[in-house]
């Protein structure tokens, strides 16, 4: 294609993305960088149907002034970014120094904020994405060597748990969990221990939300190498048959390789789709035990009645760093094959 | 007979115009649009106001919805705002007070509020930011029958009569988890450590500052209280606010409950549960720390507000709506919805709880305008100690660490 002609092609798609992509990011940026005004407190009687009492208030006319003066806040450079509720350098400088083993001080930097999150946005991310990718190519390939009756009904049950909404599969799930539920009874039944509670220990929070993922992802990376897998050429299956392949190894060597740029794309939807887990915690109920980075955005946004703007965009512009980090692996070597294919 | 029929219909007709007339509803011809969560007594005071004062409207709007207190801010911050009023409770008018969002309402109250109780005027520095009409608080429910049962022959007072209760309960082999609370992590397990705190004479703030004084001794003690409490809960406690708890308490497998007053009615009622359990459900006071202490409970009103940023006179059309359904035929139509702070309420079996603990002199929910970022701070805080993995001095550094690094952001502190 000339440049020319490719310019104006990719234009309304670059367009797009400038606006919709690009332009937010650097606007959650720029808010990264400013804290409020000082608020302006003033002390007066307060009065209302349980008696009076002196309380603090804003003052409003000197807060406005001082807003309409410098609209974006204070600037506070990455202030936000170093605070406790986000990378907490001091904090955990402090805690290297005090503590005397690993273990304690590795118990501190997980009681900040963002270090538990991350711990746990990280856990869930290692352990759904592999599983999903092993599994959903399992499937895909059982299901391809299903007769052909029997396909059309298995692909549509196989997909059905994407089929619910995240938010509703994940309440399900957790009044199934429940000590009266079905799931959470017969567990206790089976361990013989009234007591034993899903939602009562982080262990097992952690684990059913890892099963949950997989359960919910699952369809995305099945439908995805079954199709792969309508495009594997018979010659070449043909080939190995002749030349002495078991099934097993003409899986390993034929249908695997052809289908490794599908897997790249898969490992790198997954990898951004289980980095930004959220939904199955607020249906789970499980802030207790596990919460992921954004889980806090949300809570910085919306729990305290005062949205904190530039706590929610630090942890937005690390979650995207954190997101970066993890794809390059995978975008090198997309970028490698596609030079290979190139040559 | 149909024209019996159409006689009757007639007056019926006659009658509610005279009544609509009778109502004063400011000027005529104003659009009223009201933002307010979605409850029954919420929906009696707007649905009143709607009756009485909708014909001479241009246009009547009621949006009832949980979210109300989420969206309340960005739809009154333009001018003309979303709302011409927003049904709120202590808490969220300090988060519209903080923006500037709502006017005041003193030349309003004059002109169309006279019949209101000058108690029920929500004053700040002198002007009324508010009109308040009814009150709700957490208390004590308890099982009369399983405490007999168990031996105990008197309603808990204090919290360490409701904790040798619990215990008798569970050495009889009644119930293992006889406590109930509203513990679930976030707002609810930020609201109940508010209670103890304050039943143990705690003060959120060092006076007149935004800086935080939770990590005292009334917080160390608050907490230790607070865990004595939920080793007698269900250990799925951390995920429990208010539907479950009703859930539990309804279906009998709990006989000793710290929940909110609102869920008096609907409770008692018999609706979602066994004779067995509302006919021994025991409505009262809060517990306290000592004997004729201050109760643990934090009192609520919900009244209602006008938005800044919308022409006087739809103010004054909203205002005169909203005032005139604040009267005793309101009151007694729906008289067991709500706790109303208004002439003609009688309160019943429902009621009991909640002015037992406002007459044993509990705090008022603060009104200040960080408080929320500490009730933040404490919901996702708390939860660590009450799990068991931190010492009850180190949750609550944690607290005020949280807090200070949120309210530097906000402005509070710098």
């Amino acid at each position: 294609m000339k440049h020319r002609a490719f310019f104006w092609f990719i234009l309304p798609t670059l367009a797009a993305m400038t606006l919709f992509i690009a332009l937010p990011i650097v606007s959650v940026f720029v808010q990264s960088l400013y804290v409020q005004h000082e608020q302006v407190l003033v002390i007066s009687e307060n009065c209302g149907p349980f008696g009076c009492k002196q309380s603090t208030s804003v003052d409003i006319a000197a807060t406005e002034k001082l807003r309409e003066e410098a609209p974006l806040g204070q600037f506070n450079g990455f202030g936000t970014y170093s605070n406790r509720s986000h990378l907490a350098f001091a904090e955990v400088g402090a805690a290297w120094a005090t503590s005397d083993t690993i273990d304690a001080f590795w118990d501190e930097v997980v009681n900040l904020p963002f270090y538990g999150a991350l711990t746990f946005t990280l856990t869930y991310t290692a352990a759904v994405t592999p599983l999903v990718l092993l599994l959903g190519l399992a499937i895909a390939i059982g299901v391809n060597s299903l007769p052909s009756i029997l396909k059309g009904p298995s692909i549509f049950v196989s997909l059905l748990p994407f089929l619910v909404t995240p938010l509703v599969g994940s309440l399900i799930l957790f009044w199934m969990v429940d000590s009266d539920g079905v799931i959470g009874a017969i567990i206790q039944l089976i361990f013989d221990d009234p007591n034993l509670s899903l939602k009562a220990s982080a262990a097992l929070t952690w684990t059913m939300l890892i099963l949950y993922g997989v359960w919910h992802t699952l369809p995305f990376s099945f439908i995805v190498f079954y199709a792969g897998l309508q495009t594997v050429p018979l010659e070449t299956l043909e080939a190995a048959q002749v030349d002495g392949a078991t099934k097993w190894q003409r899986t390993i060597y034929v249908v695997v390789p052809h289908l490794v740029p599908l897997i790249s794309f898969v490992t790198l939807m997954l990898l951004m789709d289980n980095f930004r887990v959220f939904e199955p915690i607020v249906s789970f109920s499980a802030e207790a035990h596990a919460r992921s980075l954004s889980w806090i955005i949300f809570n910085d946004l919306r729990e305290s009645g005062n949205p904190l703007y530039g706590s929610a965009g630090a942890t937005s512009m690390l979650t995207i760093l954190g997101v970066v980090f993890l794809l390059t692996p995978v975008l090198i070597r997309t970028w490698r094959d596609f030079k290979g294919a190139g040559r | 007979m149909f024209l019996k029929k159409l006689v009757i219909a007639g007056a019926a007709l006659c009658l509610m115009k005279s009544a609509a007339f009778a109502a004063d509803c400011g000027p005529s011809g104003q659009s009223i649009r009201i933002l307010a969560s979605d409850f029954p007594a919420i929906h009696a005071v707007a649905g009143t106001a709607e009756e009485n004062c909708s014909a001479g409207a241009s246009e009547f709007t009621r949006n009832h919805t949980t979210e109300a207190r989420q969206i309340m801010n960005a739809a009154l911050t333009p001018n003309p705002s979303e709302y011409t009023s927003v049904i709120v409770a202590n808490s969220t008018l300090t988060q519209l007070m903080n923006d500037g969002l709502v006017r005041p309402l003193n030349d309003l109250v004059e002109k169309h509020g006279s019949h209101l109780p000058k108690n029920l005027m929500i004053t700040i520095d002198g002007n009324i930011m508010a009109v308040a009409f009814m009150a709700n608080s957490q208390h004590l429910f308890s099982r009369k029958d399983v405490l007999a049962k168990a031996g105990v022959n008197e309603i808990p007072g204090t919290y360490n009569e409701m904790i040798t209760a619990a215990k008798a309960i569970r050495e009889a082999g009644i119930m293992e988890h006889p406590i109930v609370m509203n513990m679930k992590t976030g707002w609810n397990v930020g609201e109940s450590f508010n209670l103890v705190f304050l039943a143990h004479g705690g003060e959120f703030f060092k006076a007149g500052t935004a800086e935080p004084s939770v990590n005292s001794a009334a917080g160390v003690a608050a907490l230790n209280t607070l865990r004595e409490l939920v080793e007698y809960a269900h250990p799925d406690h951390l995920t429990q606010a208010s539907n479950e708890t009703q859930a539990i308490w309804e279906a009998g497998e709990a006989a000793l409950g710290i929940m909110w007053g609102s869920r008096g009615a609907p409770i008692l009622d018999d609706e979602g549960s066994s004779a067995e359990v509302t006919s021994n459900t025991v409505l009262s006071s809060a517990p306290s720390v000592e004997p004729g202490g201050i109760p643990g409970a934090t009192l609520w009103w919900d009244g209602f507000t006008i938005s800044k940023n919308v022409s006087d006179a739809e103010a004054e059309a909203t205002f005169a709506a909203l005032a005139s359904a604040l009267n005793s035929d309101m009151v007694a139509a729906h008289n067991d919805e709500a706790v109303w702070l208004l002439d003609g309420f009688k309160p019943g079996a429902a009621a009991a709880g909640v002015s037992a603990t406002a007459q044993g002199g509990a705090a008022p929910y603060p009104m200040l305008p960080q408080i929320g970022l500490l009730h933040n701070a404490l919901g996702s805080e708390l939860s660590d100690f009450l799990k068991g993995e931190e010492s009850a001095e180190k949750a609550l550094a944690d607290v005020e660490a949280a807090y200070v690094t949120a309210a530097k952001e906000a402005g509070f502190l710098q």
